[in-house]
């Protein structure tokens, strides 16, 4: 049975294109002009009381709850989970009227040892287990290995898996080998969606961020994420603006929308505001959802139950009065 | 609506800056404000006060009192009396001033954004992100240069200063008039806009709160005509004006003979050009901020978009869908792109101009937005299939509207982008820095923004080139608008006023034995018999003939305007290139001095010490200017952002000159060289009584590798041509040393163009005197500065 043009989040799924090096040969990606553009989409657009509220529920449910440590263990991980199907106190939801609405976060995201042990703890629930995958994070293992450790993954019972590109492909522009690479794990992911993480932080350019967003989505990926995470510099407002507007381009071209996903360092209300309305002013509202939209974070979830408890009371709350993953 | 329905919907619901604190601001002060005069708020002689409305309500802010001739006699006599002791001042104590008001500036900034913004109709995130932090900069960067007083030792203030301000960005016009201005130790009269008085007045209580000696500043509200009275009053030294050209020239002819400075920053019609391998979504932003700022009514707003063939169609339908992205509606909202225009008067010209455009054929498009029911709102609008021709693409809308046109190589983007009779700024989008750093130059604007737009800071200068006025406002360059040198103030009047009479005009005769020489006019580098077939005596102290020169008149000058429009290539030589001509000069001068010395000698009369003095001062200052051709060169401003902000020295183009009668020879060359020196190609009539000095110079430009049209000399009467001169449209700058009256007729008859104009009152420069007879006055008045801002980064 081939899946993998199946309607399943909602829209055609992206079956990739035949690699065309046209697309990313003379683009032109003007740092300043994007840090400008950044750098006001904050200062033009502003989100208050109710409709900030509503605003951090969305972020809360286009959230991948992630933990990816070393020291993760299988209590820590369920947990997590816990966490996930419950990310608000109940009375807070009851008293912002959506109590009803069924808010969980859009995903839990574990390494491959341990998605077992999460798909088990959200069974019943729609939450589907993410596994980062491909020898996560710096991506260096062979690969087969790396297509074994997908397959590893989505036997286990992982419905996404966000894999690592090799990043001297992008920095020795070998697009044939990027493509080659993606295409393969795509295969691999078979139903499962695929999640490509790019690294934009060891890409060097904004320019190269493009290029590998492009070539990504030319081999498969259902979204194309920032980070690991693990680099020094991870998700950026202006890094999202140029892979918002490969998004753009991809879907002018081929008619396939394809996910975005910043990961790393988004850790505050603020932030996530940011990016929705990174989102909603780039893209458009179809966007705003968890099929298209997410963030890959471990402690934004904090900060947000703080700040709703805060629109609703007027008090600034405390970390302790919101329970821990 | 519901946290669930938000939920679903995800769009934006209103986030309102609170006006409490300008209301109570405004309750405070009885919503009725004074004339600021010597630090005090006085009641109008007039006893007239006219309304300030919120042009997002329509609703009354305040009343404002109406000066009137007396008021502004009353303000300009408070900073009269202020002026000495506060230009006496150390620089230090200047600086300490600006400095308090610049912490004060930031003290207030919320209130002074909402303040803004009620007044004005713009969004408080561009008065609270843009136009006060802006303010604050501007005092804090001008405290500087009154701190480095010693950087204009041989400058001093010129008095004091009336300033004229516009609507659209009033307290940052107040700063830009205001900081220099004080940091220069001048005191200020100023009159803020009709529409936008109240930020003004909020300044004027901060400088009651810092202990601004009174009498500094003076702040006066009135229409236009307390604005004349300012421009007329005799006892103001300088006009500082930002608005509308047409103003603009009222201004030039009002002043004109007066002796009064002026510097005028008037309107624009900017070309934004895209060439097809910018980085699109990044132009498209750019013109949101180019033409959609400040709702458009923005003197330097890109107003032209100017797109490369090739990319039109795509460019049109991403920018519309853009467009549709803006949300338009009440200022004080911290989401709104769009707000109010300043005034139904501005709705009406708005609306008339574009349906003006429909009407001529070309496409009108508007996103689909809501307006608000009351105040005055219009829709971003984009006008397609325009064509350079149209009454749109000409004339300066001062609203959010822009028209769209197409080139085909970066030679037309340049012919389209020049093809206006303003020249304010630029915005020129590619990735290709060959063709960015090409391109600038050759663009008839006083700021440049490749790959950015709308760039603003007080370490660059600001001003236009053409009709978009002259002066600059902001950087270093902005700081002589409001000094002169200190020799000025001890030129005396002029005695040399002879003149030849009709009547010995007669036509061409041959009364010598000798071989006759008839100097003729020179014009792209052949000597010419002048147009009109007279010629004119020229006679020697005793009255006795010594020859007969030319009689140019105003077809000479044409002619002659032609053929240095021809001559282009001078503006490219490389200054090496231009030093070596001048050398050149001075070499084959040298050789020829006797002559010369024999030449002044016969003519006019002086000692032959004086004589040959003349001639080895001439080769000495073409020297001087030689030196200088390749040294008085540009800057690289240090403005807050990653960019290279350069400063570039550009020739005017065409300049005219008017040589005075005395010193012939030195006069000519002392005004000549410095021209020539920075690039420009010259019109220049040499002393009417003693031109023979200089049609002898024919032959040494000839041997001196000149080439052809940079310099025409056309020998007559001096004013008669200077009128010519001044009425020529294709002259972009002038100096007239002659006559008090004729001073004044060259700055009367200059408002065609709005050229750049020195004139010397009728005051007698001696050349002689290094101190004044040359320097870098002369070169600053033969250039223009460009401020090419070049954001980078990969």
């Amino acid at each position: 049975m081939n899946l993998k043009n199946s309607n399943i989040i909602g829209h055609k799924r992206n079956t990739g294109i035949p690699l065309d090096l046209s697309l990313i040969e003379d683009v032109a990606v003007n740092r300043s002009a994007i840090e400008r553009r950044a750098a006001t989409l904050t200062t033009r657009r502003s989100v208050k009381k109710e409709w900030q509220a509503a605003w951090l529920l969305k972020a809360i449910s286009c959230m991948d709850l992630t933990t990816l440590a070393g020291d993760d263990t299988s209590e820590r991980v369920k947990r997590l989970c816990a966490k996930a199907k419950q990310p608000v106190r109940q009375d807070i939801l009851e008293e912002l009227g959506m109590a009803k609405e069924n808010i969980t976060v859009a995903a839990v995201c574990v390494y491959p040892t341990m998605v077992a042990t999460a798909v088990k703890a959200l069974e019943g629930t729609n939450i589907p287990v993410a596994s980062v995958a491909t020898g996560f994070p710096s991506g260096l293992m062979p690969l087969e290995l790396r297509l074994a450790e997908i397959k590893y993954a989505v036997k286990a019972g992982a419905k996404e898996i966000d894999i690592v590109i090799t990043r001297e492909h992008v920095l020795t522009q070998n697009w044939q080998a990027l493509y080659d690479e993606i295409a393969a794990f795509r295969e691999a992911v078979d139903e499962a969606h695929l999640k490509t993480i790019l690294a934009t932080g060891e890409l060097g350019t904004l320019r190269n961020a493009y290029k590998a967003s492009m070539v990504a989505m030319m081999a498969g990926a259902d979204f194309i994420k920032t980070s690991t995470g693990k680099e020094k510099l991870n998700a950026t407002l202006p890094v999202s603006l140029v892979m918002v507007r490969a998004i753009k381009d991809y879907l002018e071209l081929t008619g396939f929308k394809i996910g975005y996903k910043p990961a790393g360092g988004i850790s505050t209300a603020k932030d996530a505001l940011a990016w929705l309305i990174l989102i909603k002013e780039e893209l458009a509202n179809d966007w705003l959802t968890k099929d298209m939209f997410r963030f890959g974070a471990s402690s934004l979830l904090g900060d947000i139950e703080r700040q709703l408890e805060h629109y609703l009371t007027a008090r600034y709350s405390a970390s302790f009065r919101h329970p821990v993953a | 609506m519901s946290v669930r329905e938000i939920f679903k919907s995800m769009e934006y619901g209103p986030a309102p800056e609170t006006a409490k604190i300008a209301e109570a601001w405004l309750a405070n002060n009885k919503k009725k404000f004074d004339n600021f005069i010597a630090a005090k708020f006085v009641k109008p002689n007039s006893k007239e006060y006219f309304e300030t409305i919120n042009p997002a309500t329509g609703k009354v802010l305040a009343k404002v009192a109406k000066a009137n001739d007396k008021d502004v006699d009353k303000a300009v006599k408070a900073a009269r009396l202020a002026f000495a002791p506060w230009a006496s001042l150390p620089g230090h104590a200047r600086a300490k001033y600006l400095y308090a008001i610049a912490r004060h500036i930031q003290k207030h900034s919320r209130l002074l954004s909402v303040i803004e913004t009620l007044d004005n109709g713009k969004p408080i995130r561009e008065t609270r992100d843009i136009d006060i932090p802006l303010v604050a900069r501007h005092f804090y960067y001008h405290a500087g240069w009154a701190q480095l007083d010693d950087e204009f030792a041989d400058y001093e203030a010129l008095g004091v200063v009336g300033q004229i301000i516009p609507w659209n960005f009033p307290l940052l016009m107040l700063a830009w008039k205001i900081a220099p201005a004080l940091a220069a130790g001048n005191t200020v009269v100023l009159k803020p806009a009709e529409l936008t008085p109240l930020s003004a007045m909020l300044f004027s209580q901060i400088c009651q709160e810092v202990g601004l000696p009174a009498g500094v500043v003076n702040i006066v509200n009135g229409y236009g005509d307390t604005g004349a009275e300012i421009v007329n009053h005799p006892d103001i030294n300088k006009i500082a004006f930002t608005g509308s050209t047409e103003v603009g020239r009222i201004i030039r002819k009002a002043t004109a003979g007066s002796g009064k400075k002026i510097s005028l920053e008037l309107g624009g019609k900017s070309p934004f050009i895209v060439f097809e391998d910018a980085d699109i979504e990044s132009a498209i932003e750019g013109v949101v901020d180019a033409i959609y700022f400040n709702q458009g009514q923005v003197c330097c707003a890109g107003s032209r978009l100017l797109l490369q063939e090739g990319i039109a169609k795509e460019f049109h339908k991403k920018l519309k869908i853009r467009m549709a992205k803006l949300r338009l509606g009440n200022p004080l909202d911290k989401a709104i792109d769009i707000g109010a225009i300043i005034d139904p008067v501005q709705l009406e010209r708005i609306s008339g101009l574009c349906e003006i455009g429909k009407s001529e054929g070309s496409i009108c498009w508007q996103p689909e937005l809501d307006l608000p029911k009351e105040g005055s709102f219009f829709l971003p609008t984009l006008f397609e299939n325009v064509s350079p021709a149209s009454t749109v693409a000409q004339e300066e809308i001062f609203g959010p509207v822009l028209v769209s046109m197409t080139f085909r190589t970066p030679t037309e983007a340049v012919q389209l982008a020049n093809n206006t009779r303003y020249g304010l700024a630029a915005s020129v989008w590619t990735e290709n820095v060959n063709l960015a750093l090409d391109i600038a130059p050759q663009i008839k604007a006083g700021i440049v923004w490749v790959n950015s737009t709308n760039l603003f800071d007080a370490a660059s200068g600001f001003g236009g080139y053409r009709e978009s006025g002259f002066g600059r406002e902001g950087g270093k360059e902005g700081m002589f608008e409001y000094l002169k040198a200190v020799w000025e103030k001890d030129l005396k009047q002029t005695k040399a006023s002879a003149k030849i009479t009709e009547a010995k005009i007669f036509p061409d005769s041959n009364p010598e034995i000798k071989i006759d020489r008839t100097p003729k006019i020179y014009i792209a580098g052949k000597q010419k018999r002048p147009d009109s077939g007279y010629s004119y005596p020229i006679l020697n102290p005793k009255g006795e003939l010594v020859a007969e020169a030319a009689l140019g008149n105003r077809k000479d000058i044409r002619n002659a305007v032609e053929a240095a429009r021809k001559s282009e290539g001078w503006g490219k030589a490389t200054a090496h290139n231009r030093a070596q001509v001048l050398y050149f000069i001075a070499e084959n001068l040298s050789a020829r001095s006797n002559e010369f010395k024999e030449r002044l000698l016969d003519m006019t009369g002086v000692s032959a010490k004086q004589a040959s003095w003349e001639v080895e001062k001439s080769i000495e200052r073409i020297f001087y200017y030689a030196a200088w051709a390749d040294k008085y060169d540009g800057a690289v401003h240090s403005t807050p952002m990653r960019n290279v902000t350069l400063a570039m020295l550009e020739p005017f183009g065409i300049l005219a000159i008017s040589a005075p009668v005395q010193n012939p020879l030195l006069s000519f060359i002392s005004l000549l060289m410095p021209a020539i020196a920075m690039a420009n190609r010259v019109i220049i009539s040499p002393s009417e009584l003693y031109p023979l000095a200089v049609t002898d110079l024919y032959q040494v430009f000839d041997t001196s590798d000149l080439p052809d049209g940079v310099v025409n000399i056309v020998t007559g009467k001096q004013d008669e041509l200077a009128d010519t001169m001044a009425k020529h449209d294709e002259i972009a700058a002038m100096w007239y040393f002659g006559s008090k009256q004729g001073s004044k007729l060259v700055e009367r008859e200059s408002v065609g163009n709005l050229k750049a104009i020195w004139v010397n009152n009728g005051k007698d420069y001696d050349f002689f005197d290094n101190k004044i007879g040359q320097g870098k006055e002369y070169l600053r008045r033969a250039t223009q500065v460009k401020n090419i801002w070049v954001p980078y980064g990969e």
